[in-house]
């Protein structure tokens, strides 16, 4: 390499490269799983659906489910 | 290159910051009319139900469970949308890419379906209609990124016709009609029970919106910051 580049502050001109779908698809799908059922945890169980008898969950999570817009009581 | 599973990791730990500064954010700003909301709720029923979690728990490590819980599972699904659209919008780099995916994302994930079915304080949803209201607000968002995912394919399938700037414009107004359509047709809910303060309910769906601002901004800049870093080191280490 030049002695311009390599004292230079690094700024390599990349090309992005995509990630190729198939490499993709798995890491979407487990991604998507993955925060799907976090979501509905913090959004609403014990609202619509109960997978946990009685509301600890609702009433704990309570403030940040009205906050970030989750339809609530 | 980048590797799924070492965005996915990055973007939940993204996700994990703009989870706190969420927090703070929601903490700072939301609870003041939170508090007032239940206030008035108090006032006005008649036998106050026995608190199962207290209002400080609510509203200091409840409200932070949820914000770090929303953080991490947004920057999760984040880093996967991030991963997909990267070295595919032209030749945007990560941070432009992460910044132009956030933005996306929170005009479709947070202010379409607000704009039809606002964020509300506690006090002002009625207990017999959760059902409907959660069905309809997860339509709006199911229409919100179907029409995002329609936009896109009509904006990439017109760029060679139109060239790429008038082709966004035409996927923008794809968006936007599909979204009118569907907000026009859908029911409203209008739940707000009499004397409740108009002030106090755009208060809180002030402070709702600004905590969806704080996430999408963090979430952007952070994973943008995050991923240029590493692929810089990366370019660096390749030519030495």
């Amino acid at each position: 390499m030049s002695s311009i580049s390599s004292s230079a502050t690094p700024r390599p001109a990349v090309q992005p490269v995509a990630i190729p779908w198939r490499e993709l698809q798995p890491w979407l799908l487990f991604g998507a799983v993955l925060a799907i059922a976090l979501l509905y945890f913090v959004g609403t169980e014990q609202g619509v659906f109960h997978l946990i008898g009685g509301s600890g969950v609702h009433e704990f999570v309570h403030d940040g489910r009205h906050l970030l817009g989750f339809p609530c009581h | 290159m980048l590797s799924p599973r070492s965005l996915l990791v990055r973007g939940m730990l993204v996700g994990l910051a703009a989870g706190v500064l969420a927090f703070a954010f929601a903490y700072l700003v939301g609870e003041g009319p939170i508090d007032a909301a239940i206030a008035f709720e108090e006032a006005h029923s008649e036998a106050g139900e026995p608190a199962l979690v207290s209002r400080t728990i609510q509203s200091t490590v409840g409200l932070l469970t949820a914000t770090l819980i929303y953080g991490v599972a947004l920057g999760g699904i984040f880093s996967m949308a991030f991963a997909a659209a990267y070295g595919r919008i032209g030749r945007l780099g990560p941070r432009a890419t992460a910044a132009l995916v956030a933005l996306a994302g929170f005009v479709v994930v947070a202010l379409v379906p607000f704009l039809k079915y606002p964020a509300n304080p506690p006090a002002t949803g009625s207990e017999d209609t959760i059902g409907r209201r959660t069905s309809l607000y997860f339509l709006m968002l199911v229409i919100a990124l179907a029409s995002l995912a329609l936009a896109v394919y009509v904006g990439r399938s017109q760029v060679a016709r139109f060239g790429v700037w008038n082709a966004t414009i035409i996927a923008a107004g794809v968006f936007v009609a599909v979204i009118a359509v569907a907000q026009v047709l859908l029911p409203s809910i209008e739940e707000i029970p009499d004397g409740f303060s108009p002030i106090l309910l755009w208060n809180f769906r002030l402070a709702s919106l600004g905590t969806q601002v704080v996430v999408w901004t963090a979430l952007g800049l952070g994973l943008g910051a995050v991923v240029e870093r590493s692929l810089r080191r990366e370019a660096v280490l390749s030519t030495q």
